[in-house]
Parts: C-alpha cells; structure tokens; sequence
C-alpha cells in the first residue's frame, strides 16, 4: 500500500487517530487507550499484516514521554510509525510483547531506562541494568546518578 | 689470540691457556675501561641494546659487556604479545595495527593472544563500563608477570564522549587497573598506536618501574 492508503485505511480502523507530517514514514498519533486495539489490527488486518516490529523506543520530552514503534510488513513492504503520548509522571501502557515477540525484551529495556509501566506483560524486570536500580530511569532527562555522574 | 695463526688441534691444556689469556686481555680491558683510559665504543647502529651495552674490542672480534637485566628487558621489549581485548571502535583500529599495512609485528607484538596466560601487554581499545571493568580487572589478574597495559584512545583515558552525564561508562581505565601509556585519540589513528607499543618498549627498556617513572627519577 501507498502511504496515502495506509492512512485512509487508519483512519477507517481508528477516526480518532491524527497523523504527523515530514517523517519518512507515515506517522500516527494514538491515545494510550487505543493502542492495544490498534496494534491488534495493525497485525492482524490482511490489507496492513504489520508482522515486524523493528523498532521500539520511548522519548523523554520533559513534559511527556512518547512511545515510538516502527513496524514493517514483511509481505507488503511497507512501513508506519506509532506515537504514544504518555503522562509522565505516571507512564502506563498496554504490552504487545503478545503480538510481536520481539516487543518482550524491548519493553524490557523502555522499563528500565524510562520507567514506563508495561500492563500485563510477562516478565516485567530490568533488562540490562545490575539489580537494584529499579526507581532510577537512567534515559529520562532528568537522572542523575550520585555515584557515577560528573557534573560539569 | 693470533688469527693468522693457524688452527691447532684441540688440546686440552692449550685451550686453557687460550682461554686464560683472552680472559688476561678482557680483564685488562675492563680495568682500562674503569680507569677511563679507553673510550668506550657503542655500536655505530644504535642498536636496540642501546647504551645499555658496552663493546670491548679485542683481537679477531670483541666482548660484549652488558647487564643481565638489561638483555633481560631488551628480550622482554622485543616480544609484547597483545591480549585480543576491543570493547568498541577503536578495536577497529586496533586491528588495522595489526594487519599488513602497519603490522606491529615488525616492532615484537607478534600476535594477538586470546588468553591472558598468553600475554604480556593489554591494550585497551575502547570503552570500559561498570559491568566490563570487573571482567577487565579480572583478565589483568590473570596475565602473568611482567605485564603491561596501553590505554587506547579517548575512551580508556578517561571515558572519553562519555565522560559528562553517564550513568553506566567508567571515566579511565586507570581506575580500574594501572596503565603504563595512554594514546590520545578518538580513535588514535594506527601510527599513534604504534608510536605508543614503540614508548612502551622504551620504558621497559629503561628499567624503571611505572612509579620511578611518574616521580621522574
């Protein structure tokens, strides 16, 4: 599908959805209580069949964070990308470790470098991080590590 | 000894004297040398020995007068054999040194050795952090003495980009373990490097431990 497709078909499956221009992919902004819904679809629709999730990230905007998935299909060849808007302070958001296997260990990562929540995956612990880090999210803007930080 | 002298067969008591009388000459030699009334001749090649050693010219050749522990750090400089240890890019480049264009085989670091028992020098090539330096400190302790260690590059210095507002990266090795030469660089370019195992081998050469050499003794 062309990128115009895609979005006409996205704003079928959600009217709510806004899309961002610029990107080199098709952007879409999804509220938090969509996303499951929408990833399902994403995945499962024949017309999208979103198979690979290649990239999962989180951005820490200082006002809000923001979840970034990239996915690809590997069938139809095209790609899209999907933001979450997320409160900061308390950073919920629905796994879809179920849908794409991969999303388990990156959710993992987002977890501990960003604190946000994942609701009901599997095996929510740090991924990377020695134990005990828990509470301190190393990629949000405002960390800070008493013990290995050097401030200039 | 004679040498237009033909050779006679060997006779035990004839060795003897030989052997008696060149030990005469060398003697007397030395004692000139002591008394500063011969000047001491130092190979005109420069070689690797340096001013460690002392020629005393003889007839039909000469005596080389040296101590043991400078042959033994001459040999020891002469075959640095590297730990394979990259923790990131400037491994890369480390491998460049390695391979034919630079080849810092030529200088004695034959090869790389994957196993610290096997070597003598670890070049830290890149960045250490908090869950590589216990395994870096172990690997030192493992490598048999007399070691030595080269920080490479920017990162091994004193955590380089990642000096400023990590949570995760070591800032220098050195606080790890102790480092003999550090190469600046980000990363060094493969002369540096060389220039930095070259220093290396000069400083073993020298004979001075690492802190006689910080005090600059």
């Amino acid at each position: 599908m062309i990128d115009q497709e895609l979005k006409n078909k996205l704003t079928e499956l959600l009217p709510t959805a806004t899309f961002e221009e610029g990107g080199e992919w098709p952007n879409i902004n999804v509220e938090p209580k969509d996303w499951l819904l929408l990833a399902n679809q994403l995945r499962n629709d024949a017309s999208l069949h979103f198979d690979y999730l290649f990239c999962l990230t989180c951005i820490d905007f200082k006002t809000h964070l923001t979840m970034v998935y990239h996915f690809s299909s590997t069938k139809y060849r095209h790609n899209i990308v999907v933001k979450v808007k997320l409160d900061r302070n308390q950073p919920e958001i629905q796994t879809v470790s179920h849908i794409w296997k991969t999303a388990n260990f990156h959710e993992r990562e987002v977890y501990e470098m960003f604190g946000v929540n994942f609701l009901n995956h599997p095996d929510l612990r740090l991924l990377i991080l020695p134990d005990g880090w828990e509470g301190k999210n190393p990629m949000r803007k405002d960390f800070e590590d008493a013990v290995n930080m050097i401030k200039l | 000894m004679d040498v237009n002298k033909p050779l006679q067969p060997p006779r035990w008591g004839g060795v003897k004297a030989v052997l008696l009388k060149f030990k005469d000459e060398v003697l007397q030699k030395m004692n000139n040398i002591l008394n500063n009334s011969e000047t001491l001749k130092v190979p005109s090649t420069g070689g690797d020995l340096g001013e460690a050693i002392r020629v005393i010219e003889t007839p039909g050749g000469g005596v080389v007068l040296s101590k043991l522990d400078d042959v033994i750090n001459w040999a020891r400089s002469n075959s640095l054999w590297p730990l394979t240890f990259a923790t990131s890019c400037c491994g890369i480049e480390m491998m460049a040194v390695a391979s034919a264009k630079y080849d810092f085989s030529r200088f004695g670091f034959e090869v790389a050795r994957a196993s610290p028992r096997q070597a003598d020098v670890i070049i830290i090539a890149g960045t250490i952090v908090n869950k590589m330096a216990p395994v870096l400190k172990r690997l030192y302790d493992q490598m048999a003495d007399p070691k030595y260690v080269i920080a490479m590059g920017a990162c091994a210095i004193s955590g380089g980009p990642f000096f400023y507002n990590t949570y995760s990266v070591v800032k220098g090795a050195d606080h790890v373990i102790p480092v003999d030469v550090y190469v600046a660089g980000c990363p060094p370019r493969p002369e540096a490097l060389l220039h930095a195992l070259i220093s290396l081998q000069e400083k073993i050469k020298s004979g001075l431990t690492r802190e006689q050499i910080k005090q600059g003794i």
